[in-house]
Formats: C-alpha cells, sequence, structure tokens
C-alpha cells in the first residue's frame, strides 16, 4: 500500500519489520493445550504452595514470551483475576463453615450459630484455626493454578484453532460450539462499548447502575451479530454436503451407534466383577466400529483444509516439556509425599523440594523454543480507527 | 446469469411486500447497479440473489429467482456458495475466523478446494487487494477500510462467477473506495465476473455501471436501463448528474470528464462570479481567523492563544496510543465557536480517535486536550455533557430505551434540561415521528436525527459527529446539511469526521486533513479541496480552475 511510505522518517524502522518474511509459522494449537493441560496435570499433583506459585509464574513468562498480539490473548488476566476469586471464595467457606482439619491455633472465634438437629454436622462460625486456615489456602492455590493453566492455553492458542486439526464428520459442530464461544468475548467489547457510550449521556460511566443499564441494548446486539454471522456463514457454502449413497449413509449410522453402544458395554463389563473376560475385546471393538463411523462420517463433508498446523519439532518440544513436567511431579508425588503435600497438622513452614522445582523449571522451554512473533504481529505504523 | 421473474418478496408479519414486480435480467459479465431512496428494498433483492432470502430471512417469496441456472427455490444459499459471493453491509458480521489469511481461505475451504489451489488463490487476493501486509493481523484490529476490503477477498478466493456487494463503499474513504472499484472493475473485464451492487455514494459508482436498476419507491417495479437515461428520472442522483440537470445538458454526464468537456459555455457563464468569496449558503458566521499555534521553537507558547475568542476546544500537541498503536502523534487543533470543521483523511488515520480524546474517551499520552475549558478526560461526565456532545459512528450505541418517548425523557434527565427539551428539538429536527415507536425500528436517517437531538438537549457548544451520512441516502443528508449550517449559525462549533467530501464540501468553513496520526493540512475548505485530487468534490472537478465546491453554489450564481 502507497500509506507505507512514510516521509516523517519518524516511522523508518518500521517497513524493515513489517516486510519481514514470516519466519515461522503459528505453533500448532495442540502443543499449547497439551503443554498448559500437563502443566495442569501437575499442579493437581502437589499442594506445597513454593511449588505451584513456582508453576503459575512459569506459565505467566511463558504467556508473555509467547502470546501473539491477537485480542483473545489477553484473556490470560482474566483468568488470573478468576483463580483469586476462586482462592478468595475458598479462604472465606473455611472461616465460616470451618473444616474438619483439627487445629489447635485459634486465631480468632466467630460467634457460632445454633443449627436445627437436622442440620448436623453443619456448624457456622466458631473458631477459626491456623491450621485451617493453611488448608484452606494450600487447596485453593492448588485450584488456581489449574485455572490459570487453563488460562494460558487460552491466551496462546486461540480454541478455534484447535479446530483446523477436528475430524471432518466433527467439524460442523465444532464450528457452531466456537461461534457459541466468541459470543462472550464479543459480549464484553459491547459492554465495553456501551458503557463508554453512556460518558457520552452525561452518565457515570462506571457502577454496576451502568453494567445493568447496557444489559439489554447488548443483548440485542449480540443476538444480531449471531444472526447475522449464521447468515454470512451459510452464504459462504457453511454446511455443504457431498452426495453419498443412501447405503454408506446407513452404514456410518450403523457404525457410529454400534460403536458407541459396544463402548458403554465394554466399559460395563470391565468394571463390573464378573465382566473381566468380555470386558476389553468389547471395548476395543467398540472403538475401533466408532471410529470407522467418523472416518465415513467424513466423507459427506467436502472440506479441505487451508495450510494446516504441522506438527512439527518445535510442537513436539512443547508438548514434550509440559508432559516431562507432569510426569516428574507425579514421580515425585509417589517418591516424596511429604514433601509435595506439606501438612499442616501440626503446622510446618513448607521446603522447596529442589528436583521437583527443577522438574517444573522445564515448562519454561517453550519461552525459547518459540518466543513471540510479536515483531510482525504489531507493526507499528498500522492505520488503526478504533470505532 | 442473475434472472428475476415477476418476483414479490412479503415477509411475516408485514402489510405489504417489501418488493414486487421484479423483473430483471443480468447477463453474464455486467455490472449492474441497483439504487434507490432508503428503504426500498434493494438489501431483499440482493439476498434473493443469495437465497438468503427466503431461506434464511424467512417470509414469502413469488415468482422465480434463478443464479447461472439454478433455481433459488431448489437451492439453499449454500448450495449456491460457489457461484455467488456475497458481503453484506457490516463487514464485522460476516467473518467467521479471526485472522485474515484463514478468512480468505474459509469459502474456499468449505468447497473443499484443494490445498495447492488455496494457497495460490490466497497469495492472489491478498495482491490483488493490497492486503499483503495484514494477512496475519486479527481481523478485530483492522480498521474500517481494510475490514471491507478482507470481506470482498473473502468471497471473491472461490472465484464465484455472480458477486453481490450491498454498500461497498460507503464505509471507506475515497482512495480506498475507488481502489475497491477497480478491483471490481478489473474482476468484470478480465474474469466476466458479473456484479450486482448497491451503493448510496453513487457519484463513486455510477461511472462504472453497465445498467443501473432503479427502485423508485417501496413497492415499485424496478426502472432498468443505461445509467444515463435512469439518472435523468431517478429521485437520487449524485452532484454531477444534478449540476447537469441544472446546466440542461443531454445526455447527462456521468463521468467528470465527460461533464468537463461539456462545461466549457457553464464556465463562461460563471466567470468573474466565482471566486473563494462564494460560501457555503447559511453559514452567516465567517471562520473566526483563530491563530494557528505555531511550534516554531518546537514548544507551543503557554498563554498565547489568549488573546482570541473563547475557543470551543483547543487541542496542542497531543499524542495518544490506542493499542500498543501511535493513534495521534502531535496534533495540534483549535475549534472556534460557529466553525464547522471537516476532519477528513485515510481510514485508520486517527479522525475518530481525535474526536474521542475530545469528549474523553480517551486520555492524552502527551500534549493538553482542553474543551470548553476542561480536561475533558478527567471531568464528570455530567459536567462534560454541557461542554461537547459526540454522535458516534454508530448511532445506535447512544439510545438505550425502548420507545422515541422514553429515549427523550431520559435525554432531558441527564442533561439536567427542561422536561420536553429534546422531544421538541426532535420534532423540529424532523417532524413526525412517533412517540411510540421502537429506535431499532427507525431508518438510519431518523435513529442518526434522535441520536442528534439526544446530544443537543444538553446544549452542547462543541457537537462532534463521527462519519454521519454512513449509510444515508441523499435525501437523508439534503436534510441533515440545512440542520447542521442551522447549529452552527447558532453558534454551535461543528466537527465532523467524514469520509464524504460532498458534505464536507457543503458545510465545512475549515478541512483539516489528517494522515498517519498526524495533521497534513488545515485551511479554509476550498483551498484544501481544490488543490487535492482525491478529496476535491465532483463540482469542483468539473469547473476547475474555477473554484466551486457545490451545485447550490452554481444555481445561486445563476440565479
Amino acid at each position: 500500500m502507497a500509506s507505507r511510505a512514510d516521509p516523517g522518517g519518524r516511522l523508518r524502522h518500521a517497513p524493515a519489520e513489517t516486510s519481514r518474511p514470516r519466519t515461522r509459522p503459528p505453533l500448532h494449537p495442540g502443543a499449547w493445550w497439551l503443554w498448559a493441560l500437563a502443566l495442569g496435570t501437575a499442579a493437581t499433583r502437589t499442594t506445597n504452595p513454593l511449588l505451584l506459585a513456582l508453576l503459575m509464574a512459569t506459565s505467566a513468562y511463558v504467556v508473555a514470551a509467547c502470546r501473539p498480539h491477537a485480542p483473545w490473548a489477553r484473556s490470560y488476566s482474566a483468568f488470573f483475576k478468576l483463580a483469586l476469586a476462586v482462592l478468595v471464595v475458598r479462604l472465606v467457606f473455611a472461616v465460616v463453615l470451618g473444616s474438619p482439619v483439627p487445629g489447635t491455633r485459634v486465631l480468632l472465634t466467630l460467634p457460632e450459630l445454633a443449627l436445627p438437629d437436622w442440620a448436623q454436622g453443619i456448624r457456622l462460625g466458631g473458631p477459626v484455626t491456623a491450621e485451617t486456615l493453611l488448608r484452606a489456602l494450600y487447596d485453593g492455590l492448588r485450584l488456581a493454578a489449574l485455572l490459570v493453566c487453563v488460562g494460558a492455553a487460552n491466551s496462546l492458542a486461540h480454541p478455534a484453532r484447535l479446530l483446523k486439526s477436528l475430524p471432518g464428520a466433527l467439524y460442523e459442530t465444532g464450528v457452531a460450539v466456537v461461534v457459541a464461544l466468541t459470543y462472550a468475548p464479543n459480549l464484553i467489547a459491547d459492554v465495553q462499548r456501551l458503557r463508554a457510550a453512556r460518558r457520552l449521556r452525561g452518565r457515570p460511566d462506571r457502577g454496576v447502575r451502568g453494567l445493568l443499564q447496557v444489559g439489554l441494548p447488548v443483548l440485542e446486539g449480540a443476538l444480531e451479530r449471531s444472526v447475522a454471522l449464521a447468515a454470512a456463514m451459510d452464504a459462504r457454502g457453511y454446511g455443504r454436503g457431498a452426495d453419498v449413497p443412501p447405503r454408506v449413509r446407513r452404514t456410518t449410522g450403523v457404525l457410529t451407534l454400534g460403536g458407541l453402544l459396544g463402548v458403554c458395554a465394554g466399559l460395563y463389563g470391565l468394571l463390573t466383577a464378573a465382566g473381566g473376560t468380555y470386558g476389553l475385546p468389547v471395548l476395543l471393538a467398540g472403538v475401533a466400529a466408532a471410529l470407522a463411523g467418523l472416518r465415513l462420517g467424513g466423507r459427506r463433508t467436502l472440506r479441505t483444509r487451508y495450510r494446516p498446523d504441522r506438527w512439527d519439532a518445535r510442537a513436539r518440544l512443547v508438548a514434550g516439556s509440559g508432559a516431562a513436567v507432569a510426569a516428574m511431579l507425579v514421580l515425585a508425588s509417589v517418591r516424596d509425599p511429604q514433601a509435595l503435600n506439606p501438612g499442616v497438622v501440626p503446622l510446618v513452614v513448607p521446603s522447596l523440594p529442589l528436583w521437583p522445582a527443577a522438574a517444573v523449571l522445564l515448562g519454561l522451554l517453550p519461552a525459547f523454543v518459540s518466543p513471540a512473533p510479536r515483531h510482525r504481529a504489531a507493526p507499528a505504523p498500522v492505520r488503526e480507527e478504533p470505532s | 446469469m442473475i434472472r428475476f421473474e415477476n418476483v414479490s418478496v412479503t415477509y411475516d408479519g408485514a402489510p405489504g411486500p417489501a418488493v414486487q414486480g421484479v423483473d430483471l435480467v443480468v447477463p453474464e459479465g455486467e455490472l449492474v447497479l441497483l439504487v434507490g431512496p432508503s428503504g426500498v428494498g434493494k438489501s431483499t433483492v440482493l439476498n434473493a440473489v443469495s437465497g438468503l432470502v427466503p431461506h434464511f430471512t424467512g417470509g414469502t417469496l413469488r415468482g422465480r429467482v434463478t443464479v447461472a441456472g439454478r433455481d433459488t427455490r431448489t437451492h439453499k444459499p449454500r448450495e449456491l456458495a460457489d457461484v455467488v459471493g456475497t458481503v453484506g453491509q457490516d463487514p464485522l458480521s460476516h467473518f467467521v475466523t479471526d485472522s485474515v489469511e484463514d478468512e480468505l481461505a474459509y469459502g474456499m475451504e468449505s468447497l473443499g478446494l484443494a490445498p495447492a489451489v488455496m494457497r495460490r488463490r490466497v497469495e492472489e487476493t491478498l495482491d490483488l487487494l493490497g492486503l499483503a501486509d495484514l494477512r496475519d493481523r486479527s481481523l478485530a484490529t483492522l480498521s474500517g477500510g481494510q475490514r471491507q476490503r478482507v470481506a470482498i477477498g473473502s468471497v471473491l478466493t472461490p472465484h464465484p462467477r455472480v458477486l453481490v456487494l450491498d454498500e461497498p463503499t460507503s464505509a471507506l474513504d475515497p482512495a480506498a473506495a475507488e481502489e475497491v472499484l477497480s478491483v471490481l472493475q478489473r474482476l468484470v473485464h478480465d474474469l466476466g465476473t458479473t456484479v450486482l451492487l448497491a451503493e448510496h455514494r453513487l457519484e463513486r459508482v455510477v461511472q462504472y455501471a453497465d445498467r443501473v436498476a432503479l427502485l423508485p419507491s417501496p413497492g415499485a417495479a424496478p426502472v432498468v436501463g443505461g445509467p444515463a437515461e435512469v439518472m435523468a428520472v431517478s429521485p437520487v442522483y449524485p452532484p454531477v448528474v444534478s449540476l447537469g440537470r441544472l446546466a440542461g445538458w443531454s445526455p447527462l454526464p456521468l463521468t467528470v470528464r465527460d461533464a468537463r468537456r461539456r462545461a466549457a459555455g457553464l464556465r463562461e457563464r460563471l466567470a468573474g462570479r466565482d471566486t473563494a468569496a462564494v460560501r457555503a449558503p447559511g453559514a452567516p458566521v465567517e471562520p473566526v481567523p483563530v491563530p494557528r499555534p505555531r511550534r516554531r521553537f518546537g514548544r507551543a507558547r503557554p498563554g498565547e492563544p489568549g488573546a482570541g475568542p473563547v475557543l470551543a476546544a483547543e487541542v496542542r500537541d497531543l499524542t495518544v496510543t490506542r493499542d500498543r498503536v501511535r493513534a495521534l502523534r502531535g496534533v495540534d487543533l483549535s475549534v472556534a465557536p460557529g466553525e464547522t470543521i471537516a476532519l477528513m483523511g485515510r481510514n485508520g488515520a486517527g479522525k475518530s480517535t481525535l474526536l474521542d480524546a475530545l469528549v474523553g474517551l480517551v486520555g492524552p499520552d502527551g500534549g493538553t486536550v482542553r474543551t470548553g475549558g476542561v480536561a475533558p478526560h478527567r471531568a464528570s461526565p455530567r459536567e462534560l455533557v454541557r461542554r461537547v456532545g459526540l454522535v458516534p459512528q454508530e448511532p445506535r450505541d447512544l439510545l438505550y430505551a425502548d420507545t422515541v418517548a422514553a429515549e427523550c425523557a431520559a435525554a432531558d434527565a441527564d442533561a439536567g434540561a427542561a422536561p420536553g427539551t429534546c422531544r421538541a428539538l426532535l420534532t423540529g429536527l424532523v417532524p413526525g415521528i412517533p412517540d411510540t415507536v421502537h429506535p431499532r425500528d427507525l431508518s438510519e436517517g431518523q435513529r442518526l436525527t434522535l441520536a442528534l437531538a439526544v446530544v443537543l438537549a444538553a446544549r452542547p457548544p462543541l457537537l462532534l459527529l463521527d462519519e454521519p451520512t454512513r449509510g444515508l441516502d441523499y435525501a437523508a443528508k439534503a436534510h441533515l446539511v440545512p440542520l447542521l449550517r442551522a447549529l452552527a449559525a447558532e453558534g454551535h462549533a461543528v466537527v465532523l469526521a467524514t469520509h464524504d467530501v460532498e458534505l464536507a464540501a457543503d458545510l465545512a468553513d475549515r478541512v483539516v486533513l489528517l494522515a498517519e496520526g498526524e495533521v497534513i493540512a488545515d485551511g479554509p475548505t476550498a483551498e484544501i479541496v481544490v488543490s487535492s485530487p482525491s478529496f476535491a468534490p465532483q463540482v469542483t472537478k468539473i469547473l476547475a480552475p474555477q473554484r466551486w465546491l457545490t451545485v447550490g453554489q452554481v444555481r445561486e450564481a445563476l440565479a
């Protein structure tokens, strides 16, 4: 575009950056999700606050280093706030409801509410002990770490990009789900815009009342947009199917349905004591039939994929680093349960177990393997006019 | 290629048909322009081509529509997707994916094209529409013009034989609009694509059309013919046609070039009567000679403008960063009472950001903004609303209530004005909007006027409008212009950000051109637009070197 030519010279650095060849394609989104979920798995293995904090810091560092410049990439902070809220709620519950942890160090005593007989076993108020609080803190931290890991996955790879890797037969369902998911971020953007518009009307643009008053217009707008999007998708060929002979269609149905039934029967067999012999083979046969059904169903869709994400060496490294963290912590939780789950009775200062901590640091690998595409995703002289 | 046979469409619950008696044949490779005032059913006709009417919208379609031999009654929109590409009015609601490149590929993926073909076509389309620099960008971060080009690109990649476009250029700056239109022209010439498009800004498109289909009024049968003959009877027409009618030229010229060749006589008659002294009629307040703050030594001297009249707004060395992007850098601007200023420039040049800074929606990262003597981003909303009012690009954002009456009552309460102020203003602006109607059901023009009345209820000395004529037909525009002139005459300062050069010529005393977030020109309208090829209105181009801006001026001079 002609406008790139900049007489001012102030932007002289910009063309070099924007015209830089696209050096590396983005990482496979599956790799990010595996990495993040593995970190989450690792978080469930421990209640050691130091390890959990280290895990969260690891994910935060990687997100800061790797996230692309896109609106959805900002969801990390939202998840962080959510995690904080969960932690606070957990602590409040522990204070109000107490917990079965036998504690001796009473910090304060809340007035206890007398409950009727049928509510025996529930206590409201009463003494709050340091042990109770600490246990709640550990538990809450574990949940928070899990949430933060999911948030990291969300901001590193948009769930929509995972769609590209879905089998053809499931694609359309997937699109529907993703469109439903993008409803929420659009809603938030609308709320921000309309609250700003309230300022133009001379009304305060903060506060709960402001939020409530823009509620209806926001919902209306979001609904209208969804309908418009559905029309656009329809006109662009979404849901076009190939003609398949009725025989193939029937076979697909039988295979999928039969396969799912087989999976149920097989699982039942595995779980009941009597069916130990037929359980596994039936389960395997069911899975195979269901997969065949999916594959055959894929014939009905014409879809092809444009530049599918490649599962390359970087993706393997990223997913592998996450898996390594999870594996090491699982191993550690078996070998050294004391260090990973510090007791609260009696109160002890949790110590940082050395080699599990080192293992967590393995999760930093993606920051070096696949740093942010920032230099090309955020070109300086964009002529943006957010409306 | 497209054939309408006695088509009428009635939506569910509507008292009468939205369109009826449509008989229209568009042969292959033709560019047909659909024109008519707002609300005559242009979008209905367009959507009937892609099958969205009636498959998606509901309603009853009588008659028959065939596209490339396929009857839309038996083919759903998705089964027409390989022959028809449709772009609606709002590109943002058209996007399915979230990055430019994926969006271009989406339609092809649905049609099941081979990966190698897709790759090639995406690259071709990126070049064709000048999007190569944006290929990795998220769609949410694009400016309006960029979005429109991506939307057109996304339906071009499957190589449809028919392209249907609803107002493709109304959100674009003149240069970007020309870019898009020349792409369409190339598709028609080189690929034999059939194009059917509706557009309000006729001055941009009419010369590209092979034929024009005019829907004169709601429910009336279309008039189809060559552009010149249809323009002769059309209730909507561009300035060049207006000038042609005034001068009695026949056949009517449609392009500036044709008009210039005829205009020798007219120029003679007008000779000596032009000069810059001819000002937009009805703007009695001479532009106050505001001393342009000169930064001779790099810094503005404090207290410099104290000698002049009290300014409605003053911006000094303003720098604003939005989303890590410098949207404005070192902008200086003074707005005097009674003055009308048009902010012009490319999409994304920073016009909206400057307006937002003037009402305090964004705070400055450097420099100062004073609106009516206060810093707008720090002022409380109640205080600010009496100093400055902004009608945003989407006037609906301002409206919350479910009836016009409730909206007006709320506006009075917000502004602390006497009850009935807003309603009286609205009736003064456009008579005949009933109290009970929902703001959503108003036409674009009526909704804009309602938003304007809401803003004016607080009598702000400074009135800002962001793209006020987007989606307005000529009649609504003709109504808006005297209205804004009257406000300026009362002493309101008016600043409008617009791509509409005809509007700016009609209305503005001063034009400020922005580029890359900097002010590149600031001066009287006549001086600025006359010297600019892309911002000059049609009348100026036709009558150059004389300096006329609007048909109204010419008519007055001849009278």
